[in-house]
């Protein structure tokens, strides 16, 4: 791709946007601006590419076929898990299993692991940054299994309280699962420091990476996580599809999550062996097409370069902050000096779904509510906040119109 | 006027913001402004209609076999929407209401406001306005 370098980031935002065709268009007569990127992100040429070329080319059930179609799909689709265990600098491509996302990535180590290791009286720890889909899972199994939740705290900023994690940590400790970004407010997680700690207790570590996927650089042995997961269509990849990272060896101890094609080595009515990782963990026919699509989105983002979609991002985040501050009446949700770009805020007696209705009529796309995060919406004492989360793609021209739609709403409401 | 008539009004003033989105939210919710306050002591659990994403209260009385409607909403378009359709039914009979049938979203291009997510909503605040009307058209029969 083209990607001539320019002063700061090195992104040229122009041709970048000219791989995502649905950037392309009016909404309600406007420009779109798409500012929801931490809840989907858009999809480059190369990402639809991939699924036409599967469909059209070489479409067929992957690894026990011997036509030559059936090769071309199975060696497409072990070429995904190769480059996912790259992007993630895991040990070996045994420990990536394809998922249908965060969300299964999560229940699949709450069941799998957690049924088996769990004893009645241990204790799970989660943050009060996380998702539900990073709480639900977790409060089934504690449910099961006789087990407790402990939340680690979250300041007035909107970043974890360690001091309070460190305390939480003891003897029955068995799961440390926070996200490595928060999806709400923004704040990057020290997530080596809080799977070390973990570590010592003698826990075993899950970290969500959805919100990181695409904005920070992810080293799973580095940080020594346990488990690592991301979803696909949050990185410019396919919906449907996404990633858990697992130590082989942990993977190994684990039994099955779901029973079917695949997953076996030999079946019989009196005993059934299972495969080896990470196919164990891969019942049935997988989203072939969507895993090698993710292909692509990977490496749109190694080639496009994670370090520079950062620094454009926050150069986004740091204008659009400042520039949001300025505006009367709002204040901004999570102020971290450790931010992915997702920039959440509320404006003084104007209901969230009223400015993102508002913004909608001039084609800017946010997001409003308590985007899943219910208990941190309790914590920081709000109903939902109006949520702008960029990517690579967006401009400052953009910002200026988020900027421009909200003194609008403001001038008129206030 | 009549209920079909007062939506056709209501059909008449959007349409002179000339399908501008912008415009006609902001003349929504300039609406959703003007309605009379609700007690606050009218603001209840019970009072509030389920299956709004943005809270809806909503009350009702007859006055001379008329019934009229009260509501409030947090949200300032959802307050709006309900303006509207308190404009529509309000002092009409039970009879009128419960056969009255509701056209004007889609023509003033605010289907997009109850299509899809709010849908629920607005369905739910048409229900519970007819239903205050049974309600009414019941107790009178009783009486009766």
């Amino acid at each position: 791709m083209e990607n001539v370098a320019s002063i700061g980031s090195g992104i040229e935002v122009e041709e970048i946007r000219k791989l995502f065709p649905i950037l392309h268009q009016k909404i309600n007569g406007h420009d779109l601006v798409y500012f929801d990127n931490a809840a989907t992100t858009q999809k480059p040429v190369q990402v639809l590419d991939a699924l036409q070329a599967y469909y059209t080319g070489y479409n067929a059930n992957i690894h026990r076929g011997i036509h030559t179609l059936a090769e071309r799909a199975t060696t497409a689709f072990e070429q995904t898990r190769a480059t996912a265990a790259s992007f993630l600098n895991a040990g070996s491509k045994e420990e990536i299993i394809f998922v249908r996302g965060v969300t299964e990535a999560i229940n699949l180590v709450a069941s799998s692991y957690g049924r088996s290791m769990l004893k009645k009286g241990d204790e799970i720890i989660l943050s009060g940054l996380e998702h539900h889909s990073n709480i639900v899972p977790w409060q089934l199994i504690a449910e099961e299994k006789q087990c407790h939740i402990r939340v680690i705290p979250v300041t007035d900023s909107g970043e974890l309280d360690l001091l309070a994690y460190k305390g939480l940590l003891n003897e029955r400790t068995r799961i440390v699962s926070v996200n490595h970004a928060s999806n709400s407010l923004g704040t990057i997680n020290p997530v080596k420091e809080i799977i070390k700690l973990a570590h010592q207790a003698g826990a075993v570590t899950l970290i969500d990476g959805a919100q990181a996927a695409a904005h920070l650089p992810i080293d799973v042995q580095d940080l020594d996580c346990d488990f690592y997961c991301l979803s696909g269509h949050k990185m410019y990849g396919p919906t449907g599809v996404g990633v858990l990272y697992g130590k082989k060896k942990i993977l190994e101890a684990m039994p099955p999550y779901m029973g079917g094609g695949e997953m076996i080595r030999q079946v019989t009515f009196e005993k059934t062996t299972w495969n080896d990782v990470p196919y164990k963990f891969e019942a049935g026919t997988p989203n072939i097409a969507d895993v090698i699509a993710l292909k692509s989105a990977f490496d749109f983002i190694s080639g496009t370069g994670k370090e520079a979609m950062a620094q454009h991002e926050s150069m986004l985040l740091r204008y659009a902050t400042e520039q949001l501050s300025e505006l009367k009446g709002l204040r901004v949700v999570g102020i971290s000096k450790n931010k992915v770009s997702v920039l959440s805020f509320v404006i003084e007696g104007i209901h969230p779904f009223d400015i993102g209705q508002m913004l909608d009529t001039r084609g800017i796309a946010v997001r409003t509510g308590h985007h899943c995060t219910q208990p941190l919406m309790d914590r920081m004492g709000l109903e939902g906040t109006v949520r702008a989360s960029f990517a690579v793609y967006n401009t400052r021209k953009e910002t200026d119109k988020l900027i421009e739609g909200l003194q609008r709403v403001i001038g008129f409401l206030k | 006027m009549s209920i079909t008539d007062t939506q056709e009004e209501i059909v008449n003033e959007f349409s002179l913001l000339e399908g501008d989105q912008e415009m006609s939210v902001l003349y929504l919710m300039e609406l959703g402004q003007k309605l009379p306050a609700m007690k606050e002591e009218d603001k209840t659990e019970q009072n509030e209609v389920k299956g709004c994403q943005s809270r809806v209260w909503l009350t009702a009385e007859v006055k001379h076999g008329a019934v009229f409607f009260s509501a409030d909403s947090n949200t300032a378009i959802t307050k709006g929407l309900i303006s509207l359709l308190i404009r529509v039914f309000s002092g009409h009979t039970p009879q009128e209401i419960l056969s009255g049938e509701i056209t004007f979203p889609s023509r003033i291009g605010m289907d997009r406001f109850i299509g899809t997510q709010r849908s629920n909503g607005f369905a739910a605040m048409i229900k519970q306005m007819k239903m205050y009307a049974l309600a009414f058209q019941t107790r009178s029969q009783i009486q009766a």
